[in-house]
């Protein structure tokens, strides 16, 4: 397997733009003669398609809700980054490189992450172009708050709807080319599999989400933006149907799949309340600027949060990370919840949760301040919870946010099938191991405004393309395995829900492959899952038909590829033998416990390539160069 | 505690549809509408039965997939509040609970609760935009924005596009669906050059939706889960009077000879 990332030579300021200049371009006239597939319409694939439509190309663009303005993307609150600089308060392009290599504890390609920094001034530009209603000053221009521990105020935001107002530009942006006949939107429209015609992605095999019809699309490239594989573990703060199965079913292709283990788990999430839970819901990190988090000093104090004075409560973030206290980064933040929890610290009814505390906060500027800056949050989490913020803290708990593995891709966002792009939280990304607060909206819109209308363009312009239609026998046999795949979980007709499965595989996920990991847990997790597995295609129960519109059914694919894809998981995790990062092995860490890196021997992407059903597939590696920013050991201390 | 459901099923499009009958027992009061609806899904599945369908995503109340009618009331009618956010202590034993999708000639029933909404995107289409194609925008900061006129955009621009007005309105209207966009580039400078055209074509798009009139009732407003203010509709109102003013074909002068 080929991993070149054809990074360009030379000074990495200049290498975008050396870039630019070498990659071919398609003749203006020709470009419509060119048939592009866009699998995905959130802020990744909306801005992909409508931007490959505005440049003239033919686009087929793929969602499986009923609307592209439904993407996940929409659920993001917090922000976006961008080195603008407008604060005057020491940002750079250099710095946000720096910042996010150093963030994803140098586990990031330092090209692609000096791209994204550079690129993100002009997706601000773009965005506030659309209409985009960023939050301003009374002067009029665009007002910015710091996040996620950065040190630098360069998160611009839309009140707590940051996502939602960037996914509609981007979504605005694609209906103008609808209307102009440049995209044929496919709505309730599921891609079940890639078409590879001569070693080149060619086409998707989809299904009518109402009618169940299944079909054949075919093009001269596909791109990928289908999004992040969180729901492996059942319970994340991800939307219900994001998914794997685009991905899943391209790396059953031949595309390798980039570092699957590295997941991110958000600390500031409101705890799970029983069994029946169908999702977790994401209390937006700028809380912690102002909310203190803390625990009470006793194991199994059971006195209600008032009644706990101040010498007895640990504010164990400001002790453990005097310089970062509440700020610390995610996961550092999340595993020192777990930690606590598992001292049996923890509070609330299952003890699975920490204070986030904003009394101080009401007391120093009033709660007239707090509601203006928070005042939705609070409205969210009471409606959830039915306890109000501004007399009870809140009461938070990590879960599962954003998985920072996905299919590998080159400098070009070119997979290892040659003509499949994959952009946003599906590819394995820029953060490494670890992500930092505001950029993956940031990495989605700058590869999809930004870097793939380039590279694209420069794939088409190189290549040679047999003519090939729904009748190649490589179309038909995709086509006739997807029918028969279909058929076949309906068949079974077992004694248990597809979500009981669901849940179960969640739970081990959970447990064995969450915030803390270790070798023999991993080992044990694999076997389970391939067991539970086996017994998913004997004994799960998919109601309805496959002519109709039938939820169980797609909710039966979606799992049966979390079922394979949880197993390949935990194999990464087990192999990466080292801390780093969101993936933190238990036995590698340092005497006060924090994440150990072996630079050594794990400096590297695994990719990871498929081998045939129940075979084992075969880790490749990309080692990683750090020629700007030298490798240190992360401290917040 | 047991509630007792009376939920809307429906094959697809072309077949008719009935209310139909179902317990749920033990519902524990902090279960989102949503959870509870899973756990009845579970049983039917064990028992053989279709799942009733239903469109939801985030869970969260920003997608707009989600949103049936509960007694009559868009979402349950809880202050800004969508039926996946909407809570089961809202609830006693006992309860009847009637659950029907949004009924609006625009919106056809495709399944169950599930209905189709792509007028709404077909609305966007025809201008509910500001055409900017990518890479040819000037600095961020080189247009400031009067921070209270931001602030109205994001008031409208708040909408997440669930259906809930048209569903609310005895007219079935979509006018402040339509207003809330308008409304929000309205609000922009940036929205201004294309400001005419846009009222006109997104407003005749609407009509050719089958959409009701509008008879300024303030059931959509009522009903908002995302509180957006009825003023977007008058906005609308002028911006499309104002523009078809302007395009009235020149009045012909008619001459004695
Ligand atoms: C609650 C929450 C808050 C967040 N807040 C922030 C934040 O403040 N700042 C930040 O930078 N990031 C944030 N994130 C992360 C960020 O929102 C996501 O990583 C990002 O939006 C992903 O965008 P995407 O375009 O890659 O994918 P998505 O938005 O997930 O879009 C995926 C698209 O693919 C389609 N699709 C998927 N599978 C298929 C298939 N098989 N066939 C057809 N279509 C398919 C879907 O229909 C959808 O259109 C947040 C995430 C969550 C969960
Ligand atoms: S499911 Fe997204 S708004 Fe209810």
């Amino acid at each position: 397997m080929n991993l070149n990332a054809r990074i360009p030579s030379g000074p990495i300021e200049q290498r975008w733009d050396k870039a630019r200049f070498d990659l071919k371009l398609v003749n203006p006239a020709n470009k419509r003669k060119y048939n592009v597939i866009v699998v995905g319409s959130g802020l990744a694939g909306g801005s992909a398609a409508a931007t490959l439509g505005e440049l003239g190309y033919n686009v087929k663009c793929f969602c499986f809700q009923d609307s592209p303005r439904r993407a996940h993307s929409i659920a993001a609150q917090g922000g976006i980054n961008a080195a603008k600089n407008y604060q005057n308060d020491g940002d750079s392009v250099y710095r946000l490189f720096y910042d996010t290599v150093k963030g994803g504890d140098f586990r990031a390609r330092e090209s692609n992450v000096y791209r994204l920094a550079q690129v993100s001034v002009s997706i601000i530009d773009q965005c506030v172009a659309q209409g985009v209603p960023f939050a301003r000053e009374y002067g009029g221009l665009l007002s910015n708050r710091s996040f996620g521990g950065a040190q630098v105020s360069r998160t611009f935001y839309a009140r707590g709807q940051t996502g939602q107002q960037l996914l509609l530009g981007a979504y605005q942006a694609l209906e103008r080319q609808i209307d102009a006949g440049k995209v044929k939107m496919l709505p309730r429209t599921e891609m079940l599999d890639l078409i590879v015609i001569d070693g080149k992605a060619r086409g998707i095999v989809a299904r009518n989400l109402v009618t169940g019809r299944i079909d054949v699309h075919m093009a001269d490239a596909v791109v990928l933006a289908t999004g992040g594989y969180g729901n492996v573990f059942y319970l994340s703060t991800n939307a219900k149907g994001s998914n794997t199965t685009a991905i899943w079913r391209a790396y059953k292709r031949g595309a390798a799949f980039g570092n699957p283990c590295y997941t991110q788990i958000h600390p500031t999430c409101i705890p799970q309340s029983g069994d029946y839970q169908s999702k977790l819901t994401l209390m937006s990190e700028s809380l912690r600027n102002d909310g203190r988090i803390w625990v009470p000093l006793k194991k199994g104090d059971t006195r209600s949060a008032d009644q706990i004075p101040e010498s007895e409560r640990d504010y164990y973030l400001e002790r453990m990370y005097p310089s970062f206290g509440n700020l610390s980064p995610r996961d550092i933040a999340s595993r020192a919840a777990k930690r606590v929890c598992d001292e049996g610290r923890g509070v609330g009814p299952t003890g699975l949760g920490v204070y986030l505390d904003f009394s101080d906060a009401i007391r120093r500027l009033g709660q007239k301040t707090i509601a203006e800056r928070y005042g939705n949050l609070f409205e969210i989490y009471e409606r959830i919870t039915g306890e109000d913020p501004y007399t009870v803290p809140m009461r938070i708990y990590p879960a599962v946010h954003y998985t920072m593995g996905g299919l590998w891709v080159d400098y070009h966002l070119m997979s290892t099938i040659p003509g499949l792009f994959v952009l946003g939280e599906a590819n394995f990304s820029d953060h490494g191991a670890n992500r930092l607060g505001a950029s993956a909206l940031m990495q989605g819109l700058s590869d999809g405004y930004f870097v793939i209308p380039y590279t694209l363009g420069n794939y088409l312009a190189s290549e040679k393309f047999a003519k090939v239609d729904e009748s190649h026998p490589e179309a038909v046999a995709a086509l006739a395995q997807t029918q028969s795949l279909t058929k076949q979980l309906l068949a079974i007709k077992g004694k248990r829900t597809v979500s009981s499965f669901h849940r179960e595989l969640g739970k081990l996920m959970w447990d064995f492959c969450g915030m803390a990991r270790n070798a023999q847990g991993l080992e044990q997790a694999a076997g389970k899952i391939a067991g539970l597995r086996e017994e998913f295609w004997k004994n799960v129960n998919v109601a309805g038909e496959a002519g109709d519109l039938n939820q169980s059914l797609e909710s039966a694919g979606r799992v049966a590829d979390f079922l394979e894809l949880g197993e390949l998981m935990c194999h990464d995790a087990r192999v990466r033998e080292e801390s780093c990062g969101g993936h933190f092995r238990e036995e590698y860490q340092t005497p006060d416990g924090e994440a150990q890196r072996n630079d050594e021997q794990f400096a590297h992407v695994a990719a990871w390539e498929y081998q045939g059903p129940n075979q084992k597939p075969v880790r490749h590696q990309e080692e990683l160069q750090f020629e700007y920013v030298k490798p240190v050991q992360r401290s917040y201390k | 505690m047991n509630l007792t459901l009376h939920v809307w099923r429906q094959k697809d499009v072309a077949t008719p549809g009935k209310m139909v009958r179902y317990d749920a027992p033990n519902v524990n009061e902090h279960m989102s509408f949503l959870e509870m609806l899973d756990v009845v899904n579970e049983g039917l599945i064990l028992r053989g039965e279709e799942p009733i369908a239903f469109e939801h995503d985030c869970r969260e109340g920003i997608c707009g997939s989600c949103g049936f009618m509960i007694n009559g009331i868009a979402h349950g009618g809880f202050k800004n509040t969508t039926v996946c956010q909407l809570h089961m202590r809202h609830f006693a034993d006992g309860d009847e609970v009637y659950i029907e999708p949004w009924r609006a000639t625009a919106f056809p029933v495709m399944k169950d609760l599930i209905v189709d909404r792509s007028a709404f995107d077909r609305i966007i289409a025809s201008g509910g935009y500001v055409s900017v194609s990518t890479g040819s925008a000037p600095d961020g900061n080189a247009l400031p924005i009067r921070k209270q006129d931001s602030d109205l955009a994001m008031d409208a621009a708040a909408c997440i596009g669930c259906g809930a007005c048209v569903a609310s309105c005895p007219n079935a209207a979509a006018a402040l669906f339509t207003g809330a966009k308008i409304s929000h580039l309205a609000h922009l400078p940036q929205g201004q050059p294309e400001r005419k055209e846009r009222s006109l074509r997104m407003v005749r798009q609407m009509n050719a939706e089958l959409f009701g009139n509008c008879t300024n009732i303030g059931e959509c407003e009522a009903t908002c889960p995302k509180g957006i203010p009825i003023e977007v509709i008058a906005s609308m109102n002028g911006d499309f009077l104002a523009a078809s003013w302007q395009e009235r074909p020149p009045v012909e002068i008619a001459g004695a000879g």
